[in-house]
């Protein structure tokens, strides 16, 4: 019960210290936005010069004639009451930039499971049987394997898999999230989620089949990763001295390896999965932009282009508060592999 | 006369490294019996670990084994990996040096006993393993309410109890105990040594004791062989070595040991030689203040020199 206990105070004391470094982060952004050069209501006419008193009209509309701190202070305390502000960018102009991120978030949510899905079993999986079979022929190729998808560049990769089972193959759709109207609308706004919430198998499969070609991009870039880890801690595991004291007493090689050498190699890993998120989720933006999933790594990539302040700040806000979630999810599981460690 | 437990005839394990073969065990022969305990002393580097990976058969693949090393009669040289897996834990068991880092840190002891038990045993139920590690453990003084603790909740000594337990939960025949104690203070020393040398008793184990600690070998055994350079260099009774010795080695070893009347501690000059290159003859004689022309060319032979008292010297008959 002590324990429980200590949890939850554990979990509520990081939840607690996110928002100073939310808050910090997000001055940063808010700085770096306005330091660029570059001003949303240039960029609204692509180049050429409008009328200044356009553009003075524009400005105040937009509440960009007022000083910065005024617009710092004004951000700050509605992002504190929850409110993420109005979209100053060409597309999204008025619109609540929540809206925006909350329509297109369960599109990068659905993605990021389904690579980190692919990520962990491949990469996992690859490294305990190179690991276990240090220098053998599988053990070379595995490394090689590894080598390879660490420095492959995503879109390059996405597009191969587009042409060979999207365009020659025709096995699975080679873009987007849906084909049809039929389009499940539920209350988690993942496909997968909805279709299996509505109970529609046939759905379930169709989302499921849009899905596979983008996770299957981002996951295999990102297993060479998990691949290169596990096999050096299984390298140690193996012959570490418990692995050897286990093989003294009987206990079959198989078990030593899937038992002892696994389960210690996850340990590190565990511990630098957190991080892996951070890397997955700006992978997921390009991803995303191959496969043309309207999720919030392509919003903030045509907020960026339009120089959409508010748009960039809460979509950056939404990423550093998914990491910040993860990394306690992660570190709490790490806990529960690893009786020494004590949160 | 009781029944010969483990019989090493020539024994040689040589390891396969890029400079060349290492020859760690190197032509050793001898005889255990049934409840009787051998203690192995040498320096480090003489082979004496070797000796026990050999006998529980974990070495390294590509290693060159040759001889015979008979666990009652059978030839382990020779056994299918399988048979030598259900060896390990119900006839042979392995004692190591460092408790600290043999226990799995992921597993509670319970399941150390439990995955141990159930490796030579498949149909026993986890209700039942734990029942008799919860037997075991009491008998090494660890309390039941212990069971589902983690290794990095226990001291030292308490684990290298717990790995006592561990390895004689299915009864061995045979312990081997690679220095057991070298990792602990003095006061858990005496405990373990105490425990090993009640285990003997209570379940006629044969023990083979692999130390460097003369003194050791002295509380705890019947017998001593000493190693050097991967051979034996003498064998006899734990009186016989260390009131008479008769290799130059022993003698050289017992003179560096300290008592309450040393007055002056004296070492052996020199260092171990090299396994992969040991020198030719007697591999003693490059430090042997007694060396002559012969040893430097001719192996002296393991020669009888008292009944049940062996030793490998050209000279030995001067030192009787």
């Amino acid at each position: 019960m002590a324990r429980g206990h200590s949890l939850l105070a554990y979990a509520l004391t990081r939840m607690a210290l996110a928002v100073p470094m939310l808050l910090i982060l997000l001055t940063a952004v808010f700085i770096i936005l306005r330091i660029l050069p570059g001003d949303p209501v240039l960029a609204l006419w692509g180049g050429h010069t409008p009328p200044p008193e356009v553009v003075e009209a524009a400005r105040q509309q937009l509440g960009l004639d007022k000083p910065w701190y005024v617009q710092y202070w004004n951000y700050m305390t509605d992002f504190l009451q929850g409110k993420f502000g109005i979209s100053i960018g060409e597309q999204y102009r008025g619109t609540p930039v929540w809206n925006q991120i909350s329509q297109r978030l369960p599109a990068t949510i659905e993605l990021s499971i389904g690579s980190m899905f692919v990520a962990t079993v491949v990469g996992v999986g690859a490294g305990i049987v190179a690991g276990s079979r240090r220098d053998t022929w599988v053990d070379v190729a595995i490394r090689l394997y590894g080598t390879i998808v660490w420095v492959i560049p995503i879109f390059w990769l996405g597009l191969i898999f587009q042409l060979i089972f999207g365009v020659w193959l025709h096995w699975l759709p080679p873009q987007g999230r849906w084909t049809g109207t039929d389009i499940p609308r539920g209350v988690t706004g993942m496909y997968t989620v909805d279709a299996l919430l509505e109970g529609n198998l046939a759905h379930f499969w169709k989302a499921t089949q849009h899905l596979i070609l983008p996770s299957l991009t981002l996951g295999l870039v990102l297993s060479g990763f998990f691949t290169k880890t596990v096999r050096a801690n299984m390298l140690q595991t193996v012959t570490a001295d418990y692995s050897d004291a286990a093989r003294a007493r009987g206990v079959p090689e198989r078990r030593v390896i899937t038992r002892h050498a696994f389960r210690n190699a996850l340990v590190p890993v565990v511990t630098v999965l957190g991080l892996q998120f951070a890397i997955l989720f700006a992978g997921a933006v390009l991803t995303e932009r191959t496969f043309s999933i309207e999720g919030i790594g392509q919003l903030l990539l045509t907020s960026i282009t339009s120089k959409d302040m508010t748009m960039i700040q809460g979509v950056v806000v939404v990423y550093a508060s998914i990491i910040v979630v993860i990394s306690l999810v992660v570190d709490i599981l790490g806990a529960m592999i690893d009786p020494r460690i004590r949160l | 006369m009781s029944e010969t437990v483990l019989s090493a005839q020539n024994l040689r394990v040589h390891y396969h490294t890029r400079r060349g073969p290492v020859k760690a065990v190197d032509g050793v022969t001898f005889d255990l019996n049934e409840g009787e305990t051998l203690g192995v002393v040498g320096e480090t580097g003489c082979g004496k670990s070797t000796l026990a990976k050999v006998t529980l058969g974990l070495l390294p693949p590509r290693t060159e084994v040759s001889g015979s090393l008979k666990l009652r009669g059978k030839e382990l040289l020779e056994i299918s990996p399988a048979e030598y897996r259900h060896l390990r834990g119900e006839e042979l068991a392995l004692i190591f040096q460092d408790p600290m880092t043999r226990l799995d840190p992921l597993m509670s002891i319970r399941e150390h006993f439990v995955e141990t038990l159930r490796a030579h045993d498949k149909k026993l139920s986890k209700a039942e393993a734990s029942e008799r590690a919860i037997d075991i453990l009491r008998s090494m003084g660890i309390p039941e309410s212990r069971i589902d603790d983690f290794p990095h909740e226990f001291s030292g000594g308490m684990r290298q109890r717990i790995m006592i337990a561990m390895a004689i939960v299915l009864r061995p025949k045979l312990l081997v105990a690679d220095e057991p104690t070298t990792a602990l203070d003095v006061i858990v020393e005496a405990q373990i040594l105490d425990i090993l040398r009640d285990l003997r008793r209570a379940y006629s184990m044969s023990l083979i004791l692999i130390t460097h600690n003369l003194g050791i070998v002295a509380q705890v055994c019947d017998r001593t062989a000493v190693m050097y350079a991967g051979r034996l260099a003498e064998l006899g009774s734990v009186a016989d070595v260390f009131r008479r010795p008769i290799h130059p080695y022993t003698q050289g070893l017992l003179a560096s040991t300290i008592h309450l009347d040393t007055r002056e501690l004296r070492s052996i000059d020199g260092l171990p030689p090299s396994l992969l290159d040991p020198p030719t003859g007697c591999r003693f004689h490059p430090r042997c203040p007694h060396a002559k022309d012969i040893c430097t060319r001719e192996e002296p032979p393991m020669v009888e020199y008292r009944p049940g008292h062996f030793a490998a010297c050209h000279f030995g008959a001067d030192f009787l």
